[in-house]
């Protein structure tokens, strides 16, 4: 059970570790900068 | 670990978060590097002190702007985060589980632990996960629905943030009134009874949650040494048995069962492997 959830947890982070990379290779991060560099209108209740 | 060590680290993880302290008072948000990266908890990036990105605010915009392209970045961080730490997160790391966690320490006549409908009503915050967050903004013209309507994290930037821009005061509408209630709701609510907004409404701590059997650090029960006294049950304010279920979703990892058992019976772990957290005797909190 143990080995099971351990195998698990590696996976998952093996996955988050491939997915990303695949965001930083498409430019995702910089989606994320740019949104939050600015004031988020919807966020603080103006949008 | 003590309680007043968890709450140190929570003020520390809150403030580094949240370290431009020039913003607070030019109204101005940061925009440096850190930007790119999204912090664990729920942190509005709008906050004047922000040094990084909210998960859930980025994980929206991304769905919004999504046009075929697969949000990997922002999902790959918050599998990450909740496989690593589960809700840990929570219960060390987010500012505004620390915020309602210092609101829980106001006295107020009757403290509420749970009530007719808890269990059910803790169900909500999937719903908001997967209802506001992930669909509805397809169907509300790409609207960040969540943002917009419930995160009560955003408003709080909107009120500091106006309080050093007044222009933003005067463009304030039905929407920010409509927000102003929710977290009034929330800073009410969080004084009688323990995290409402964890419990019931976040969507970050129910997709942590998802992760919690699974995550490196878990909580681990010796079967030996526990004696069933019930002990960890009382004082759990998230109103958890770990003896019967150590890696519910709902536990927050605070660590007040571990430092409350008088056996000694239960520890975190990483990976299966114990992590030594010594329980203090004079630290202990007294049964409820
Ligand atoms: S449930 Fe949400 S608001 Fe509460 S501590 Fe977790 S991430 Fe933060
Ligand atoms: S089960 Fe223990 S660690 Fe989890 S929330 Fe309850 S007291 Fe905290």
């Amino acid at each position: 059970m143990e080995k099971r959830r351990n195998f698990l947890t590696a996976a998952l982070l093996a996955a988050a570790a491939i997915l990303m990379a695949a965001g930083v290779a498409m430019e995702q991060n910089e989606q994320v900068f740019a949104k939050a560099t600015r004031v988020c209108l919807e966020c603080i209740g103006i949008g | 670990m003590d309680s007043k060590k968890r709450t140190f680290i929570q003020a520390a993880a809150a403030f580094l978060q949240n370290a431009h302290i020039t913003g607070f008072f030019t109204g101005k948000i940061y925009d440096g590097a850190g930007k790119n990266i999204c912090v664990p908890g729920l942190n509005c990036y709008s906050c004047p002190g922000a040094l990084s990105a909210c998960p859930i605010g980025s994980l929206q915009n991304a769905v919004t702007a999504w046009k075929f392209k697969f949000p990997c970045y922002v999902l790959g961080l918050m599998i990450f985060f909740g496989a690593a730490f589960g809700r840990l997160i929570c219960g060390f790391l987010c500012p505004f589980g620390f915020l309602q966690d210092l609101l829980f320490k106001v006295p107020v006549p009757k403290k509420l632990r749970s009530f007719r409908g808890d269990a059910q009503l803790r169900y909500l915050k999937y719903t908001v996960l997967f209802i506001m967050v992930l669909i509805l903004p397809f169907a509300h013209k790409f609207t960040p629905v969540y943002c917009k309507y419930l995160c009560p994290s955003g408003t709080l930037s909107g009120i500091l943030l106006s309080a050093a821009d007044s222009r933003l005061r005067s463009l304030f509408g039905w929407i920010f009134t409509w927000k102003a209630v929710v977290l009034t709701a929330v800073v009410l609510t969080s004084m009688a009874v323990f995290r409402p907004f964890c419990k019931y409404l976040c969507p970050l701590g129910a997709f942590y949650a998802l992760f919690n059997r699974v995550s490196a650090v878990r909580l681990k029960v010796d079967g030996e040494k526990c004696v069933r006294c019930g002990v960890c049950a009382r004082v759990c304010d998230m109103a958890v048995n770990p003896v019967i279920s150590p890696n519910h979703p709902e536990c927050i990892r605070c660590g007040q069962c571990v430092r409350c058992c008088p056996h000694e019976a239960i520890g975190f772990t990483f990976a299966s492997k114990p992590i030594r957290v010594k329980a203090l005797a004079e630290n202990q909190k007294k049964p409820k």
